[in-house]
């Protein structure tokens, strides 16, 4: 199938930041692909993929980059842009300054170009038991109701696509310390409010005060100014650190109920 | 570190900044304000002191000071150097802070060490605390704008982390709180300051 390009003879400048392998040394490329109306970053990266061809006419091996659903759902698009850590699905060309810089979110392994490794992410879900256990050896019947409002709330926070840029955002996530970042902390929040969910409440507590928890956080706000969803995740966090507080008195101090 | 202990490590590294150290600076800094009503009215003051018996001012003063500055600043320390500052990248309000907060952090251990060397030590070796020993320290203009930079990094680092106190103890959740606490501490931030600037520059 052939669609018909609308060629304005304008062209879309980028500089990408390449990287052949996992601990291969950076090199910075050229592209220059032609402008078409409505383009996002991906399909420029598409254009390069087609032609691999830097703008001063040498031939490359094709960028790498991970990408999915392409409508700013899925998270595994993520990558800088001019910068900023964003969804390349959903940053259009348009809205950018040129020539447009690409780069890897470094905070994370680089697997190759701008394709990343996103498992301590995945891995800070298991840790924190970002899950609703419904599962046992006999049926467990229908769990609480969650009231309407409080769903609409919720809502907000499960938007949360595990894209990776409010770990890209934050200071204190880096190799240098063991901080599980913004975003398993909010699905903490998330999960124990779910009435279902609340009947673990205190093993995610107990979770995010271990090494690498929600005390290494150290406000400076970066992951809410930079999460493409809006999910408040300061007020999450600040909100645990209630919880985690009470959690604290409650286990040296409190009777022998687990959860309430 | 024993594992799983950082969380609470944490916690009280947050609560000793305030209590007792927040504390003793606001004491600190007022006692030092008497000098701005000359010097009978400051050695007056700090003459109170040695009406405390010895051996309990030893004590209070490891108890309240010693013990809780050491251990806010060499695990303040560990904490500043696992950042990593993106103000370049992120230049908001909150992240200046976040990385203001540390350097001042990092900038009160080499302060705080020299001044007590120049005149809790040298009580200790002999010297008398008294105006004059003061007079004497900020005479020098790069020692008087060393002091000057060590205040305003001690005020700034306090008033901050009155409002990251707030934070972490989960008493100010919501934005809104949150942004009035950042007025709120900075509003102290300037009165505290006043009060410590004008103090140091009653000794030239």
């Amino acid at each position: 199938m052939t669609t018909a390009v609308e060629t304005t003879g304008r062209t879309v400048k980028l500089e990408i930041q390449r990287q052949d392998n996992a601990n291969g040394s950076t090199r910075w490329e050229k592209f220059e692909v032609p402008y078409r109306p409505g383009m996002n970053v991906i399909s420029a990266l598409m254009f390069i993929q087609q032609n691999p061809v830097t703008a001063e006419g040498q031939k490359t091996s094709p960028v790498t980059w991970d990408m999915n659903c392409l409508e700013e759902v899925c998270g595994a698009c993520s990558m800088v842009i001019n910068g900023r850590p964003r969804q390349s699905c959903s940053t259009l060309i348009d809205q950018l300054e040129q020539p447009i810089r690409l780069e890897p979110m470094r905070t994370f392994p680089v697997v190759r170009d701008l394709q990343v490794d996103r498992s301590r992410m995945f891995n800070a879900l298991k840790k924190v038991k970002a899950w609703v256990p419904i599962d046992g050896s006999y049926d467990l019947g229908e769990g609480p109701r969650l009231p309407e409002r409080k769903r609409q709330w919720a809502y907000e926070l499960s938007k949360c696509m595990t894209c990776g840029v409010c770990m890209e955002a934050c200071p204190n996530v880096s190799e240098k310390s063991s901080f599980i970042g913004p975003a398993p902390l909010s699905q903490v929040r998330l999960f124990n409010t779910h009435p279902t969910g609340a009947m673990n409440k205190d093993e995610r507590l107990e979770a995010i005060m271990g090494d690498g928890g929600l005390a290494n956080c150290g406000n400076s706000q970066n992951c809410v100014a930079a999460c493409p969803k809006g999910i408040p995740l300061t007020t999450s966090i600040a909100s645990l650190n209630r919880s985690t507080t009470v959690q604290m008195f409650r286990n040296f101090f409190g009777s022998d109920h687990m959860v309430d | 570190m024993s594992k799983n202990r950082e969380f609470y490590w944490r916690r009280l590294h947050s609560l000793l900044g305030i209590i007792p150290v927040g504390l003793f600076l606001v004491f600190h800094l007022s006692l030092n304000f008497t000098a701005t009503a000359g010097e009978e009215s400051y050695n007056n003051a700090t003459g109170m002191m040695e009406l405390v018996p010895h051996w309990l001012l030893l004590i209070v003063e490891w108890v309240v000071i010693y013990i809780p500055i050491l251990f806010h600043g060499l695990y303040g320390i560990f904490i500043a150097f696992t950042a990593t500052h993106n103000v370049k990248r992120f230049g908001t309000f909150r992240n200046w802070m976040f990385a203001i907060q540390r350097f001042t952090g990092v900038f009160l251990v080499i302060f705080i060490a020299w001044h007590i060397f120049q005149t809790r030590i040298q009580k200790a070796l002999g010297a008398e605390v008294e105006f004059s020993m003061m007079e004497e320290i900020v005479a020098n203009p790069w020692m008087l704008a060393f002091y000057i930079v060590g205040i305003l990094s001690a005020t700034f680092h306090l008033s901050n982390g009155i409002w990251s106190f707030l934070v972490s103890w989960g008493i100010t959740q919501s934005s809104k709180s949150q942004k009035i606490a950042s007025y709120v501490t900075m509003v102290f931030f300037v009165l505290l300051s006043i009060v410590g600037v004008a103090a140091i520059l009653a000794f030239v």
